[in-house]
């Protein structure tokens, strides 16, 4: 590998750098060098040499979701960070483990599996627990590093009960645009010192700066599991199936749908984590309380959490909502679907207000921008309004409600689709948004225009 | 003893007074205050050391009211400071004599229940109590749950990322709140997210709660409600030890088991608690346990069984277990009253808010009772032995010439103690102002520069709860990078980089 035509500057501020091939495009823009340092410290020094040198720069982990988001509008340097790659602490006794952002995550949940713990994260492409370690969907993406879990704020099924990253984050350290190492937080779960930098991190998408390590609380990994599963006809038994799973005792810890296409009954999942006494007997009541069709199995089924990954190469559109809402918010995604002429995999956290619509490839841009575009006019409509807060939506100042009650972001898409699309939609307080991104990124070179409202 | 605090700047009063006639159009005439007599109630938060007269205090009681006196304040360039119900432990709402105080406490409306969603949207002067009694006819609560719940507002909580006992299985306030109103420090109204915890764009909600009142003025929070669980037991175990109490924390968390609640208490916590309340906790004890699990009944029944047996392996000498809402209340009492309590065993008390890592809690316990030998200052301990945030209560004769000094020195050295062990100088009283000089400690000034980019973003001219949680100001609109020469501050004498 020639290092001729390496500008001094980045080589001497990390070992590994080199020039950028084919394959590093970054939704198809191809950058200049790749550097990969081995420490904070060479991390600290090659975003200090891309300051002097005036380079944009782009953090990439296992490059899983690298095309999420809008194309860069620059991609100088990319910082790979899996040279970053040791878990730094696993203090089991505390349940919290600390983890340089290039860690993988099936690499670490084995090395936390081992203490009988977990990071209480399952995005698309992790496994789906399962005391058996069988995979019955077979191929899956492969998941990737903590920093980008961190980074898009993925989460799975397992966020009915756990969160998101940004709710089981408790430490992180950046490198800031200008090279400044910072931290917050710590290693213990109870802090409130200082502000917490890990929430404004976490879906930052690098625009903010690199993350380097992170700390996290961890949870019991559960003796047994078990998934009770039904078949619903429409909207409103989707929505009876899985208000009776959350407004049960039983304490799910996920309560998924899945509708592979239009035609096609809605498949709900529940799924219950304890010990095995416990699981067994919750999942007798469970399994009476849902009624006829209900069968439970220990292993999750096929298209368990598959929404945000069912179509790699295709579109992902990712819509939050008030939970109340899944009925409508369903006719709305079948109405504007029906219009552009498409039938999607729909499917996700229903009862957490998550859900992904999930587009084939091959669709015509034009098609999915104008379901993008019909959903988005149907969400902000009244419908998805929750009934509680009717008397806010109608009142006469405006700033008394939110500006919408739900949202969809096109999490990725084709080329042609993103060129069609405006990927993030409405975003509230854009201004705040810009304030923030003016004062950590001056000069706009961290993964410029990846982000919401172009930031 | 109190201290009295002025501030730099003009002098007390006369440019606050100023605004008095615009305030009261926005506010109405019963919504200013600007008698002195007033204006001293509002002097301190529940800091009670550390007190200070606002320059004026106002009381609106709509969204619109509060934005239109920040942008009065922010026009004017006076400072202002927000209250809830005055209850925070850091000093978070000690008032500006030179500015305004924006009291809360009017804005009371729970506007809306979606118990289908799990949600609810209250104003920031609504008690958090009354968030969970709101909610209980839909069999749902308000998940964190501080001591001081029956008094202390939800925006406080906002501001403080409030715990609680509850929050080791059940989290803070930063998961249980999926959108905010606010009034930014320049009076604008804003929605930070939508309710849904899925909202496009950077997480400022994530950000905004725990900042203590200085990125803005809260004025809605949609929280998320959670079930009420099934069945809750509780359980008062009494050891002979502390170690031994510890042991059987360490073995409870080490099995799997993960309970809504886990509190001890050291023998002179216990006496305070006997001399305020009765509670009548078991004699002689070293350390009492309050283990509390909830869950689907089955659950809660095993791992009731579990946790006896483990309290009885380690040592435990006599273990009650509530049949009612009563025995729980019962256990409880001693535990909540803990606080308040050491006011009948010492004529003063300075309360620390420390955290360590729960593994390292006995040791650090040990060390505590050292320190306390050695200077001859008693320490009386509560703390949520689950997550290892202490409570050190460190007691003096404030009628006794250098007592509260020595217990100042004593309360330092178990901070840094805390931090030594890899802990936090707070778990969830806020940094204030009461720990600001802490801050140094724990984070860098690399650390500290970077947290303050937020504080520019949101708050360039500084009015926003200044002086609050950084002990140096960062100067907005300086070009960031890494500083070499002294910061201007600094070499012009005006402050001490420490």
């Amino acid at each position: 590998m020639t290092t001729d035509s390496l500008p001094g500057v980045l080589s001497s501020a990390c070992a590994e750098v080199r020039e950028a091939r084919q394959d590093d495009a970054v939704a198809g823009v191809a950058p200049r060098f790749v550097a990969r340092p081995a420490s904070v410290a060479e991390a600290a020094a090659v975003m200090r040499a891309a300051a002097d040198q005036g380079l944009t720069a782009l953090p990439r982990g296992a490059g899983t979701r690298l095309a999420w988001g809008s194309p860069p509008s620059g991609c100088d340097l990319l910082i790979d960070t899996r040279g970053l790659n040791q878990v730094l602490e696993h203090a089991a006794g505390d349940l919290v483990v600390r983890v340089q952002a290039g860690v993988g995550l099936e690499q670490l949940a084995a090395r936390l599996a081992a203490a009988g713990q977990r990071l209480a994260l399952d995005p698309p492409g992790a496994r789906p627990p399962s005391p058996h370690d069988a995979d019955p969907a077979g191929d899956r993406q492969t998941p990737g590093t903590i920093g980008g879990l961190l980074a898009t704020g993925m989460a799975g099924p397992l966020r009915l009960r756990y969160g998101t990253p940004r709710d089981l984050v408790i430490g992180i350290t950046v490198v800031r645009a200008d090279g400044t190492v910072a931290s917050s937080g710590g290693k213990v779960v109870k802090n409130v010192a200082g502000y917490d930098l890990g929430k404004l991190f976490a879906g930052s998408y690098g625009t903010l700066g690199l993350i380097v390590e992170a700390a996290f609380r961890l949870h019991p990994l559960p003796a047994a599991t078990a998934f009770v599963t039904l078949d619903a006809t429409d909207a409103d038994a989707v929505r009876a199936a899985v208000a009776a799973a959350v407004d049960s005792p039983l304490a799910p810890s996920a309560a998924e749908i899945d509708r592979p296409a239009r035609g096609e009954p809605f498949r709900v999942g529940v799924l219950l984590e304890g010990d095995a006494d416990g699981v067994a007997e919750r999942c007798a009541r469970l399994t009476g309380l849902l009624g006829n069709g209900a069968a439970a199995s220990p292993t999750a089924p096929a298209w368990w959490g598959r929404g945000a990954a069912a179509e790699p190469a295709g579109t992902v559109v990712r819509i939050g909502f008030w939970a109340e809402a899944l009925a409508p918010v369903l006719a709305a995604v079948d109405g504007a679907a029906s219009h552009a002429g498409l039938d999607p995999l729909v499917g996700g956290s229903a009862a957490a207000g998550v859900m992904y619509v999930a587009v084939s490839a091959d669709a015509p841009a034009v098609a999915v921008a104008r379901f993008v575009d019909d959903l988005r006019a149907a969400l902000a409509g009244p419908s998805v309004v929750p009934a509680a807060a009717a008397e806010l939506a109608t009142s006469r100042s405006p700033a008394d409600a939110p500006p919408s009650w739900a949202s969809a972001v096109v999490l990725h898409a084709p080329a042609e689709v993103c060129a069609a699309v405006d990927l993030w939609g409405p975003v509230p307080s854009l201004g705040l948004m810009r304030a923030v991104k003016a004062q950590f990124d001056p000069e706009h070179r961290m993964a410029p225009g990846r982000f919401a409202g172009g930031i | 003893m109190t201290a009295r605090l002025t501030d730099a700047g003009a002098p007390a009063g006369t440019g606050v007074e100023a605004l008095i006639p615009a305030m009261t159009d926005i506010c109405g005439p019963a919504g200013v205050l600007s008698d002195p007599l007033q204006l001293a109630t509002y002097e301190c938060d529940g800091l009670t050391s550390h007190r200070c007269s606002p320059g004026l205090v106002v009381l609106p009681t709509t969204a619109e009211q509060v934005a239109a006196v920040v942008a009065v304040c922010a026009r004017a360039k006076i400072p202002f400071v927000a209250r809830g119900s005055g209850t925070g432990l850091s000093g978070g709402a000690l008032p500006r004599a030179d500015g305004v105080l924006i009291v809360t406490s009017k804005m009371r409306r729970i506007i809306a229940i979606d118990a289908a969603s799990r949600r609810a949207i209250v104003e920031p002067g609504v008690t958090n109590l009354a968030v969970s009694k709101a909610a209980e006819p839909y069999g749902l609560f308000y998940a964190p749950d501080p001591s001081s719940q029956v008094v202390c507002s939800v925006g406080g909580n906002v501001a403080e990322n409030s715990g609680g006992a509850h929050c080791l299985k059940h989290g803070f306030t930063v998961h249980h709140v999926t959108g905010l109103q606010i009034v930014t420090p320049d009076g604008e109204l804003t929605w930070l997210g939508d309710g849904t915890g899925a909202a496009p764009g950077y997480d400022l909600v994530g950000a905004f709660i725990g900042s203590e009142g200085t990125l803005g003025i809260v004025t809605k929070i949609i929280v998320k409600l959670t079930r009420i669980p099934e069945a809750v037991t509780t359980l008062l175990a009494a050891f002979a030890t502390m170690g031994a109490g510890g042991a059987a924390v360490s073995a409870i968390i080490g099995s799997g088991i993960l309970p809504g609640a886990i509190e001890m208490m050291d023998a002179l916590a216990i006496e305070a608690a006997e001399a305020a309340v009765a509670c009548r906790y078991p004699e002689g004890a070293g350390a009492v346990l309050i283990v509390e699990l909830d869950g689907p009944a089955g659950d809660v029944a095993r791992e009731t069984a579990a946790v006896r047996a483990i309290c009885e392996r380690e040592g435990a000498y006599e273990i009650r277990a509530a049949n009612d809402a009563a025995e729980r209340a019962a256990i409880w009492t001693g535990r909540k009253s803990a606080f308040a309590a050491v006011g009948r065993i010492s004529p003063a008390y300075i309360v620390q808010d420390g955290v360590v890592p729960r593994t390292a809690l006995g040791e650090v316990l040990d060390r505590i009772a050292e320190l306390s030998a050695a200077s001859g200052v008693r320490v009386a301990n509560v703390f949520h032995a689950g997550d290892g945030n202490l409570h050190p209560l460190v007691l003096f004769d404030d009628a006794k010439p250098g007592a509260e000094a020595a217990a100042e020195v004593v309360s330092g050295q178990i901070l840094d103690l805390c931090i030594s062990r890899g802990g936090s100088i707070t778990g969830e009283h806020g940094v204030g102002m009461d720990k600001s000089r802490y801050m140094t400690k724990m984070f860098g000034p690399g650390d500290l520069d970077t947290m303050q980019l937020l504080r520019c973003a949101f708050d360039p001219a500084g009015l926003c709860n200044p002086g609050k949680i950084f002990p140096t100001p960062r100067l907005c609109g300086e070009v960031p990078g890494v500083r070499r020469d002294p910061h201007p501050l600094v070499a012009s004498g005006q402050v001490d980089q420490f």
